[in-house]
This record gives C-alpha cells, sequence and structure tokens, in this order.
C-alpha cells in the first residue's frame, strides 16, 4: 500500500465519519456541534481533492466551505437561540423505512456510476495526470468557459439583493 | 487493492446517502440545511474524481461553479430561515405545518 492509498483511507474515512457525525451525533443534539463536524468533513473533503491534484479546488474548499458558509451557519445558530431537538422514539417501521431509503440510495448511485463507467470509451489506464492548478484551471475558466462565469457573477448579485431584501424588518 | 476511481466514486455515494438521511431524519431547519451541504459536496467528490481519471479539467471547472451556486444558495436559504423565525420564533420542521390538512 502506499502512502496515496494510505492517505485515501484516512481521509475518507474521517469524511464519513465525520458526516456522520453531523447528522447523528449520539452525544449531542445541538445545532453548533453538528456545525463543527461539518468543518471536520469539509476539511477531510479538501484531502481527498488534494489526493486527487486537485489543488486549486482543495483551497476553495477550505476557504469558502469550511470558512464563509461555516460562519454564516454558526452566525445564525447563534442568532437564533433554538431550543433544544427533541430526541424521539424512533417506530420500528421509521428505521424501516429509513435504512431502506438510504440502502436504496447508495444502491441507486452506484449503479449508475458503474454502468457509465463500463459504457465508457476512455482507456483510463493511459491517462495523462492533469494538475488542477490555479494557472490551466483560470486559463479554462477565462476561455472555454467566459460566459457560465459572468452569468455566476449575476447570480452572486440577484443572491445579494434578494439577501438584503428578504433581511428588511418590515417584509410585506 | 490500488485506489481508483471506483474507490471514490463509493466514498462519494455514501457521503450522499448520509446527507439524504440527515434530511429525513433531523427535525432542525439548520441541520437540514448542513444535510444538504454534504450532499452537495458527495456531487463535488465524484465530478472531481472523474476529472482526474479522464484527464481533463472540466469537471473542476464544473466544481468551482458548484461550490458558487452553493454559497449563493446558502445565503438565500439563512435569510430564508432568519425571516421565518422572526415570524414564527421556530426553526423546527414538527412546529410548521399551517400547510397541512
Amino acid at each position: 500500500m502506499t502512502a496515496h492509498d494510505a492517505l485515501f483511507y484516512i481521509f475518507a474515512g474521517l469524511t464519513l465519519v465525520c458526516g456522520l457525525l453531523v447528522i447523528a451525533n449520539p452525544f449531542s443534539r445541538n445545532p453548533v456541534t453538528s456545525a463543527m463536524f461539518l468543518v471536520l468533513a469539509i476539511a477531510s473533503l479538501a484531502g481527498l481533492f488534494v489526493l486527487l491534484n486537485a489543488y486549486f479546488l482543495a483551497a476553495v474548499q477550505v476557504l469558502v466551505y469550511a470558512g464563509a458558509v461555516m460562519v454564516l451557519f454558526l452566525f445564525v445558530i447563534m442568532l437564533l437561540d433554538l431550543k433544544e431537538e427533541q430526541r424521539r422514539r424512533a417506530r420500528s417501521w421509521t428505521i424501516n423505512v429509513l435504512s431502506g431509503a438510504g440502502v436504496f440510495s447508495v444502491a441507486a448511485i452506484l449503479w449508475i456510476f458503474f454502468r457509465s463507467m463500463k459504457n465508457s470509451q476512455l482507456d483510463r489506464s493511459s491517462v495523462a495526470v492533469v494538475e488542477g492548478a490555479t494557472l490551466p484551471l483560470g486559463q479554462l475558466l477565462f476561455n472555454n468557459y467566459l460566459l457560465p462565469f459572468e452569468i455566476v457573477s449575476v447570480l452572486l448579485l440577484v443572491a445579494m439583493v434578494g439577501v438584503i431584501l428578504l433581511s428588511k424588518r418590515d417584509l410585506r | 487493492m490500488k485506489v481508483g476511481l471506483e474507490h471514490y466514486l463509493i466514498v462519494s455515494a455514501l457521503l450522499f446517502a448520509i446527507g439524504l438521511l440527515g434530511v429525513l431524519i433531523r427535525r432542525n431547519l439548520l441541520v437540514i440545511y448542513m444535510s444538504l451541504e454534504l450532499m452537495l459536496n458527495a456531487a463535488n467528490l465524484a465530478l472531481v474524481a472523474g476529472s482526474r481519471f479522464n484527464g481533463n479539467l472540466d469537471g473542476q471547472v464544473f466544481v468551482f461553479f458548484i461550490i458558487t451556486v452553493a454559497a449563493a444558495e446558502v445565503a438565500v436559504g439563512l435569510a430564508l430561515i432568519v425571516a421565518l423565525y422572526r415570524k414564527r420564533q421556530t426553526a423546527h420542521v414538527e412546529d410548521l405545518t399551517s400547510m397541512s390538512n
């Protein structure tokens, strides 16, 4: 097992365990705990991105998700002062339905993935290693994807105006 | 066994299922939102893995756009939750049943 493989298993395990602790933490129902484990899950996902040579995206993941988005989440959690979520007694059919939904979604997604991999014409053993550094990604972004880039900037403006309008006190 | 595209896709599918279950079992709107983020991240992981093992960067550009849209979506969604909290003093989905029946 190479160092790459070992790091993959470490980061993948960390991502899945932290993701599980976000949704079902046996010790705490506090949303702040969920947010903290989401930060950990996102940071280990950034580690997986580094293993996939997507260096720029790993940096963006940490900056935007673990930085900006999580600060927003924590800010709103502390602003709202929510009451504790009730721990509900799970009925047996609920557990059956939920585990069925989980198994079904994993199976369906994996079926789609592996079928499309089988049908793809690409010979993956001889693929050149691409590095997602800032320079090649930026060249692609500003040549082939210039129009989507501009549209995304308009989308951000629309979101900003919408948020300001929603946050006004007298919402009619 | 050498780590390949299959391993990353399995991790991505499991992470997506975790996010889906989070949306189903939690009652706090904010935690439901975090589960949505987990699902988006699972999709990102699948795209980056596909881009790496197919030898082109288009998948990574797509992930870049997804991250931008997700940031905008979180801002709007949290503003909606705050507006809802002002009106109803709650952010739990079992208290928001005025549209049932």
